[in-house]
């Protein structure tokens, strides 16, 4: 007989009416006593599909188990065995679609699955929080002494490929672009979801292991694949270098004062901290924001564009169910009051021009986005319906900001300055399925391979890569 | 940390920096850039390279006080450093021919003298074109002169060399016979569209240096996008050099005013804020 309640014990958040008026983290975590209701919910069945269904092959009963104990040292460890930032995948992995998807707890009548990405959370943040206090459960120490392996990326592909090295004691060097670590999880993912103090958390427990990582190295640019190789010893090298250069719709108006890529948008607000009142990289805050597309990256940019104090809406071509964002994302954007506006598609952004007076001030700014109505038509290579304009369907929205969440074609800096490194038609690196790519001793992983994705298939990928690559090594070392 | 190891005042606005950053030098090439954030909570600004000691892992930048950032830069002393820097960034400039006519205009003769050198460098005919505002002004005049076969210096008002713009000396030069190759001009967006306005009719090559507003540097963020023949492209990994007929460069300069307001009041803040500390 199922234990428990039939529902999940529900996300303590924070009020709808108040986050939008602050950038703290939106769901505020189980406690102790949420945490254990949760955790005897889980039926620790044999067959644990939820593990088979997680990109890192966590060993999910059992961690719930350790916490059903209250024994929240052993669910983080239990947890680590597997994945180097559970209280990352806690937050932002799509468990609707992954683990929870074939939970038997869930599928069994009409209960809702356990939620095991607020356990996964709950474990971590409770380790981590022990650990700022000093005495909390720390990966073993390891001195590197192994074979040299260079990572380049320190988003969350490039973190777990390190974090497996590591633990096996090979000399990592993590190379990143920016000034800070963390990739995604510091530019892209907006602090109400992914506090970066977590990053900052989980990258020091990466430091601790022995992993060197520099910033403000561009791989391609500053050092080169085969310098790394030739000059400087490297024996295997993984790239995880993360999206690319965004993708605009090529429509009249892009070039407007006022148009923002997502990536742009969300690195002012996040990486640069353009929120905060003294921050020294400027953001324009407008009236009202459209943000278009319906994936996370869409919901993050319409998240941050209210918090900034617009209206906001989302104006995506098919329906509410093709959505491809995490479905917590569009509860808690519907919750903040985003507007939806389906089944449209923009076809030109309209600037504002004063034609008596050209210096204006306006004058090169966004002032409208006209939209053409969708309907939706046969599925096509995705398995989604494909909008189809409808004639004479075309309408204005006033707005004097949109911004392009499209995703992103790969970045050229790397395959193009590495001889012999095959890419895809459209840009991605090719790599098999356990990320070697067409140069030997190179390995790839998460976006820089598949194109836009999630964390937590990014974490998978560089996670497999890390473990191809020790085993190389140490084979070339035999 | 980058140190800078030399700091000088070339003029009241305009500033040399030598700073060490060994993987940056060892790799710099003429027209290519780097990004720097004076402290940690300062925001990224592009500055282009214009000289390396790969010897001693330096690198030389010239940048006008133009806004707060380039205020907080010209307050750290020698000796002490800057929070970060990367590079080089962008492609190296690429000369065509056998002459070539390299211009700048203000502090852009900062960015155009590599250029010029890179020229000499490869045994080409350089002439250099250089304007400023007034004599005051006048920066980099003995380096132009050891790289340049001919010398043109153009201030506005006619208090040193000749008076007029750079574009009237092109002009000159072209209606004397001379013949170039290839003309590049790096200067304000106004100064290269004129200087592509007296190319054109010529058929002259011409490339131009963009220096659009940025953040990432690497190609993520797309805020450096320009219309290049109706194209979208992006300064930081296509350019920053870019075919001078094909540029937008009105839409170029629409985009670099965009955060102008927000700007000068950033900057007077600073201003202000060194005031009070005096």
């Amino acid at each position: 007989m199922a234990k428990g309640s039939e529902t999940k014990v529900p996300m303590p958040t924070q009020d709808p009416l108040v986050r939008v008026t602050n950038f703290s983290e939106v769901a505020t975590g189980y406690g102790e006593a949420e945490a254990r209701t949760e955790a005897e919910r889980c039926l620790s069945c044999k067959k644990k599909p939820c593990v088979d269904n997680c990109p890192v092959g966590i060993d999910i009963p059992a961690f719930i188990a350790e916490i059903n104990k209250g024994d929240y040292e052993a669910a983080y460890k239990e947890i680590l065995k597997y994945g180097s930032l559970p209280a990352v995948c806690g937050r932002v992995c799509p468990q609707e679609s992954q683990c929870e998807a074939t939970c038997l707890r869930g599928r069994k009548g009409k209960a809702e699955a356990v939620a095991i990405g607020r356990l996964e959370r709950f474990a971590a943040d409770w380790n981590l929080a022990k650990a700022a206090k000093g005495n909390g459960s720390k990966a073993p120490a390891v001195s590197l002494t192994g074979p040299k392996v260079a990572v380049i990326g320190s988003g969350p592909a490039g973190l777990s490929c390190a974090g497996v090295l590591a633990d096996k004691g090979f000399a990592v060097t993590v190379f990143e672009a920016l000034h800070i670590p963390g990739g995604v999880l510091v530019y892209g993912i907006p602090e109400f979801r992914l506090p970066k103090a977590i990053v900052r958390q989980e990258i020091a427990a990466l430091r601790d292991k022995g992993v060197d990582i520099q910033t403000n190295v561009v791989v391609g640019k500053t050092v080169t694949v085969d310098e790394l190789f030739e000059r400087d010893g490297y024996k295997a090298a993984f790239i995880g270098s993360g999206a690319g250069l965004p993708i605009f719709m090529n429509i009249p108006g892009e070039a407007l004062n006022g148009v923002y890529s997502a990536n742009e948008f969300l690195t002012r607000v996040n990486l640069m901290k353009a929120y905060e009142g003294d921050a020294s990289t400027p953001i324009f805050k407008g009236k009202r924001f459209s943000v278009v597309g319906g994936g996370n990256v869409a919901m993050d940019a319409a998240r941050c564009a209210k918090r900034l104090g617009a209206e906001v809406y989302i104006v995506y071509r098919r329906s509410a169910k093709e959505l491809p964002a995490r479905a917590e994302e569009v509860e808690h954007a519907h919750e903040e009051g985003i507007i939806f506006k389906f089944l449209c598609s923009p076809t030109e952004i309209l600037g504002y021009r004063n034609p008596d007076n050209p210096r204006d001030p306006k004058n090169g700014w966004v002032r409208a986005v006209t939209c053409v109505e969708m309907e939706l038509g046969e599925p096509d290579a995705s398995g989604r319906r494909r909008p189809i304009p409808k004639k004479d369907g075309e309408f204005t929205i006033e707005t004097d900001s949109v911004i392009m969440a499209l995703g992103t074609s790969p970045n050229p800096l790397i395959a193009s300055t590495t001889a012999g490194l095959k890419t895809q038609k459209w840009g991605g690196l090719i790599a098999d399925e356990y990320g070697l790519t067409s140069r030997d001793n190179v390995w790839a992983g998460g976006d820089a391979v598949t194109g836009a994705a999630t964390v937590i298939l990014a974490m998978g990928a560089g996670k497999k890569a890390g473990l191809a690559i020790a085993e190389a090594l140490s084979g070339a070392k035999k | 940390m980058y140190k800078i190891v030399k700091r000088q005042a070339l003029n009241h606005k305009v500033t040399l920096l030598e700073v060490r950053a060994p993987l940056v030098a060892a790799k710099a090439q003429a027209g290519q850039f780097l990004i720097l954030r004076v402290d940690e909570r300062g925001e990224r600004i592009p500055l282009t390279i214009c000289g390396t000691n790969p010897d001693n892992g330096t690198i030389t930048i010239i940048f006008q006080i133009v806004g707060a950032s380039t205020e907080l830069l010209n307050h750290v002393p020698e000796g002490a450093s800057i929070h970060d820097v990367v590079g080089p960034l962008g492609n190296p400039t690429v000369l065509e021919g056998k002459k070539v006519c390299v211009i700048g205009g203000g502090v852009g003769t900062a960015i155009s003298l590599p250029v010029a050198q890179l020229g000499k460098r490869l045994g080409l005919t350089v002439h250099s074109i250089v304007g400023y505002q007034n004599k005051d002004l006048v920066i980099l005049e003995q380096d132009f002169v050891s790289c340049s076969d001919k010398l043109v210096i153009m201030t506005d008002d006619g208090s040193y060399g000749k008076k007029g713009l750079v574009t009237t000396a092109l002009q000159e030069l072209i209606d004397a016979g001379e013949v170039y190759d290839e003309v590049v001009a790096i200067g304000p967006l106004v100064m290269m569209k004129a200087v592509v306005a007296v190319t054109k009719p010529h058929n002259i090559r011409t490339t131009v240096s963009l220096n659009s507003l940025m953040l990432d540097g690497t190609g993520m963020c797309g805020c450096c996008r320009v219309n290049i023949g109706g194209q979208v492209k992006f300064t930081c990994v296509d350019g920053p050099d870019f075919n001078g007929f094909d540029v937008d460069f009105d839409e170029a300069a629409s985009r670099s005013r965009q955060y102008f307001d927000w700007e000068r009041a950033a900057h007077e803040r600073v201003i202000n804020s060194f005031k009070e500390k005096a």
